[in-house]
């Protein structure tokens, strides 16, 4: 029953895609309007109907006129709740949608904001399996977990927002396409072999004299006694020694497109992702050479990000 | 869509979903048996505790002999399930007992759906306005308790601040719900059934008993309406015979039906057309207005001008017929004296002694014996009360010497005894008597509680003779219809200041009864009136309620549609301060700035100058100094605005 039903519904949305939910993607902001609203009754609904049918005839039968009047505001009752259902959604405005990071495969977080001027009571967003109920004053932000397979640009996928508010009689529902698309970072491998350093690295990383003062410090046993500032510790009654601005304890890693030759493609995106991970977790320095683009050393996670996110993208 | 319907039930729904039920139960315990109400109150209860503090489920073991033991006691107590009382008890025993197994949204849904199902059926008990108001109330649980089932929402802090949320949604319903209450066409007769299939709601009987006609008088549905060619008869000649008995055992009297007999002469004086519209009885007597000189069409005129159908009574039936008001019936008693001055031997001797004094007394002269019987209703301290005294074994003794209490039957029976013991042919008549004249439809609406008992006696030279004793002991019965009766039997609250309060509400009522309940197809048909349309027909209705309907409708979606623009509150302080220049006679004109206008007004109103002055600075400051909207300062500009006088300064 089930299944023809969704056969049914995805006939209709091929055929009639002005009649039903199909939309094109449009930019944000969303704000739903009585367009793109559309209203039926619930299996509830329509059994809270049969029910109303039920009392009218018996109400009629007996000539009954105040179980006729209760009836008829029992059923006009549940008429007028269509008008709260689409006034819940009727202004509702989706303002924007960040998106977080993700690697490939793992879900990938997404913070809707919502605005109405009206409050508004029992929204339910469904996206991808994953469904919300919210209430709004103001503002909302809901945090919405979305899928991810596989590395790029992944386009959001419809949001249908709904409501059956406030009796549960009636379902109105909007969909949203908001044009919009998330990166997805590419999954790193799980294991493999550590980047091939150039010759001259260890060279360059060997701790250099004559470097510039950076502060001064209390003596720790083992410092060299060269160090030691004694002028300074005159004044002092510990000794103090002289810490110089040290190179980094760990080399850095120049990262190369280029030098991955033998492995294909996605394989060798994901060697270097899980090299930028591998770097930016031991804090070094990394740069990052691509096909058409080259990322000059740095770290951090504003580096990563970029790093990750030029990979991501590539074709 | 089934998950939402199978998460299971937070705290406050089911609060409500119990509080729903609770209402329902309490507004059924009028008719339920006090046993039935006494075992569901603390199932309900207990239920309700366990969940809320024990999050315990009820077990299938205790669930199905519950169920069990509710159908046996209803079967044992009333014999059957069917019928109306039955059908109550066991959709009240099951809707309480559906609260055990109440663990999902999907059950509190059917749960309060068939709570309003059996608060509708609460009315056909009982439709007076208190029960509706009542029943109307008991619609709020529900309504919340759908509401609470809705996720994502924001509760209230309380249960109680849950209901009036209903309130709202009923309030928008009421014009669609009164406008398929007006149109909805109404059954001319019932699809199935009669209301009440157990109850022998049939109106008049063809045996009369004292007391026997109490449930009737207090039963308020139509038993007839009758429309006039001409202007209706007065009150006091509004008598509906239905049967004439003749016989009386001691206890009862009783008609006797004789068919092919010819009806009795009768020479009419004035005579009145009239058409009846008759509510069911199933039975076979049709009342018409006094002496009906022909029979309607498929029944006939028994000896004693009794119309008769051929069937019962069992659907909404119409005639029309002539009778005479003004007449002498049966101008010669002829060989059947004797059958009217039957008395058993052996009852009431102290009621046949006073017949044979007042015999001895008048000697002839009949009508003084009439006068004499009546003088005594009338003056010997005779109370009419529809709940009488018991009467014993000579019931007219002990109403006539003893009681002096009763109604129509009591004082018809006693004056026909008395009559008869007196040597006049005398007789029981029922029927109905008084009605309601509808001055909107034009027709006389008829009660169950009209129902009435009079005498006739037949007196020389005029034939039967209506006599009315209950006129002799409480005219208002006959001059203002039954309800004005019976203020007899006076408990606490209907003494005193209550009692002017009770009648005044009891306008209510009627009011009620009369726009509500008596708000039948023959009303229905005559709605147009006013607007020139005699009668209007089931297709006008459906006509007129679908137009309302897309009326109803559009003024829904006007409201859901419109869209109110949030006006800047510094711009509509300045529009406010226009509107006061402007009736100053400093207009704005079109594309003029608010600072030039400020000015050139404070230059036009040199008493206002400096307030208008600051004013512009005021606005000037908050419209372009502020980079976001600022509220402190809009207060003080709107409050200034509010202060600038408008009086004319006087020159």
């Amino acid at each position: 029953m089930r299944a023809a039903l969704r056969r049914l519904a995805q006939f209709a949305e091929r055929r009639l895609p002005a009649l039903t939910r199909l939309r094109r993607p449009e930019p944000l902001p969303i704000e739903l309007g009585r367009r793109r609203i559309y209203i039926v009754p619930t299996a509830f609904g329509l059994g809270f109907g049969v029910l109303l049918l039920v009392m009218l005839v018996g109400a009629l039968n007996y000539a009954n006129n105040a179980a006729l009047l209760l009836t008829c505001m029992l059923g006009s009752a549940a008429v007028a709740s269509m008008l709260p259902a689409f006034r819940t959604l009727d202004g509702l405005r989706l303002r924007g949608i960040r998106a977080g990071h993700a690697l490939a495969g793992e879900p990938l977080e997404l913070v809707l904001d919502f605005a109405a001027q009206r409050p508004r009571e029992s929204v339910r967003l469904d996206c991808a399996g994953e469904s919300l109920a919210f209430a709004l004053q103001g503002t909302a932000e809901l945090r919405l977990r979305l899928a991810t397979s596989r590395r790029g640009w992944q386009p959001l996928p419809r949001l249908k927002l709904w409501s059956t508010w406030p009796l549960g009689l009636f379902r109105a529902w909007s969909w949203l396409h908001p044009q919009q698309s998330v990166l997805v970072w590419p999954r790193p491998e799980t294991a493999g072999p550590p980047p091939v350093l150039p010759g001259d690295a260890r060279e360059r990383l060997r701790p250099q004299a004559g470097e510039e003062l950076a502060a001064l410090r209390d003596y720790r046993r083992g410092d060299a006694p060269r160090h030691i500032a004694w002028k300074a510790s005159a004044r002092h009654h510990d000794l103090l020694v002289k810490d110089f601005d040290r190179p980094e304890p760990r080399e850095s890693w120049r990262l190369d497109w280029q030098a991955l030759r033998a492995l294909e493609r996605e394989a060798r995106i994901a060697r270097l992702a899980r090299w930028l991970g591998e770097a930016e977790a031991q804090g070094r320095r990394y740069s990052l050479q691509l096909p058409d683009e080259r990322i000059d050393t740095g770290s951090g996670p504003a580096h990563y990000a970029r790093c990750m996110s030029a990979l991501a993208v590539l074709p | 869509m089934s998950s939402p319907a199978a998460t299971p039930l937070d705290a406050r729904s089911f609060d409500l979903v119990a509080l729903g039920l609770a209402a329902v139960l309490a507004l059924y315990l009028p008719q339920l048996p006090w046993w039935l109400s006494a075992a569901l109150a603390p199932i309900l209860a207990l239920r309700w505790w366990r969940r809320r503090h024990r999050q315990a489920r009820t077990p299938a073991w205790l669930k199905l002999p519950l169920l069990a033991a509710l159908l046996l006691s209803i079967v044992s107590w009333y014999g059957n399930l069917f019928g109306q009382a039955p059908g109550a008890a066991l959709a009240v025993g099951l809707l309480v007992l559906k609260l055990l197994e109440t663990e999902t949204v999907r059950d509190a849904r059917v749960g309060m759906s068939f709570s309003c199902f059996a608060l509708m059926a609460a009315l056909l008990f009982d439709q007076s306005l208190t029960a509706t108001a009542g029943v109307a109330l008991g619609l709020l649980p529900p309504l919340a308790a759908l509401r609470s089932l809705e996720p994502g929402r924001r509760p209230p802090s309380s249960l109680w601040r849950e209901l009036p949320s209903g309130l709202g949604l009923l309030a928008a319903a009421l014009p669609l719900a009164l406008l398929g209450f007006l149109l909805l066409p109404r059954l001319n007769s019932p699809l199935w059934g009669a209301p009440n299939p157990g109850e022998q709601r049939s109106g008049l009987s063809d045996s009369m008993t004292p007391s026997g006609f109490t449930r009737l008088l207090v039963d308020d549905s139509p038993a007839l309406r009758v429309g006039f060619d001409g202007p209706p008869p007065p009150p006091e000649q509004r008598y509906f015979r239905a049967y004439v008995m003749d016989r009386y055992d001691g206890s009862s009297w009783t008609y006797r039906d004789v068919a092919n007999q010819s009806p009795v002469p009768v020479e009419a004086g004035q005579t009145v057309r009239y058409h009846i519209s008759l509510e069911p009885t199933r039975q076979r007597v049709l009342p018409t207005l006094d002496v009906p000189l022909a029979a309607p069409p498929d029944a006939s005129l028994r000896r004693d001008r009794v119309a008769m159908a051929d069937k019962p009574v069992t659907a909404l039936r119409d005639y029309s017929l002539e009778s005479a008001v003004r007449y002498r019936l049966e101008p010669q008693l002829g060989p059947h004296r004797a059958r009217w001055l039957q008395l058993p031997s052996g009852f009431n001797p102290r009621t046949l002694a006073l017949g044979h004094a007042w015999r001895q007394r008048h000697g002839g002269d009949d009508a003084a014996i009439v006068q004499a019987a009546l003088a005594l209703f009338h003056d010997g301290g005779f109370r009419y009360t529809l709940a009488p005294a018991e009467l014993g074994r000579d019931a007219m003794d002990d109403f006539l010497f003893d009681t002096h209490e009763g109604f129509c039957e009591h004082y018809s029976s006693a004056f026909t005894v008395l009559m008869r013991a007196a040597g006049i042919p005398a007789r029981v008549v029922t029927g109905y008597q008084g009605g309601y004249w509808n001055a909107l439809g034009r027709y006389l609406l008829v009660r169950n509680s009209d129902a009435h008992a009079w005498s006739e006696v037949w007196l020389a030279g005029r034939g039967w003779v209506r006599v009315d004793p209950t006129a002799a002991v409480r005219p208002q019965r006959i001059s203002q219809g039954a309800a004005a009766a019976v203020p007899g039997q006076l408990p606490w609250y209907q003494s005193g200041w209550l009692q002017a309060v009770r009648n005044r509400w009891d306008i209510v009522n009627r009011w009620w009864n009369l726009s509500v309940n008596g708000f039948d197809a023959l009303r229905q048909r005559g709605l147009l009136k006013p607007f020139g349309i005699r009668d209007t027909d089931a297709s006008t209705l459906a006509l007129l309620l679908a137009a309302g309907c897309v009326l109803c409708m559009a003024g829904g979606l006007a409201w859901v549609w419109r869209r109110r623009e949030p006006e800047d509150a510094a711009r509509a302080a300045l529009r406010r301060l226009e509107r006061k220049l402007a009736r100053l006679g400093v207009a704005r004109h079109a594309g003029e700035g608010p600072r030039d206008y400020l000015q050139r007004a404070a230059h036009a109103l040199p008493a206002h100058h400096d307030r208008l002055i600051e004013l512009m600075h005021h606005y000037l400051e908050l419209r372009y100094a502020h980079p976001g909207p600022v509220t402190g300062p809009v207060r003080a500009l709107q409050r200034a605005v509010r202060d600038f006088p408008v009086v004319r300064v006087v020159k």
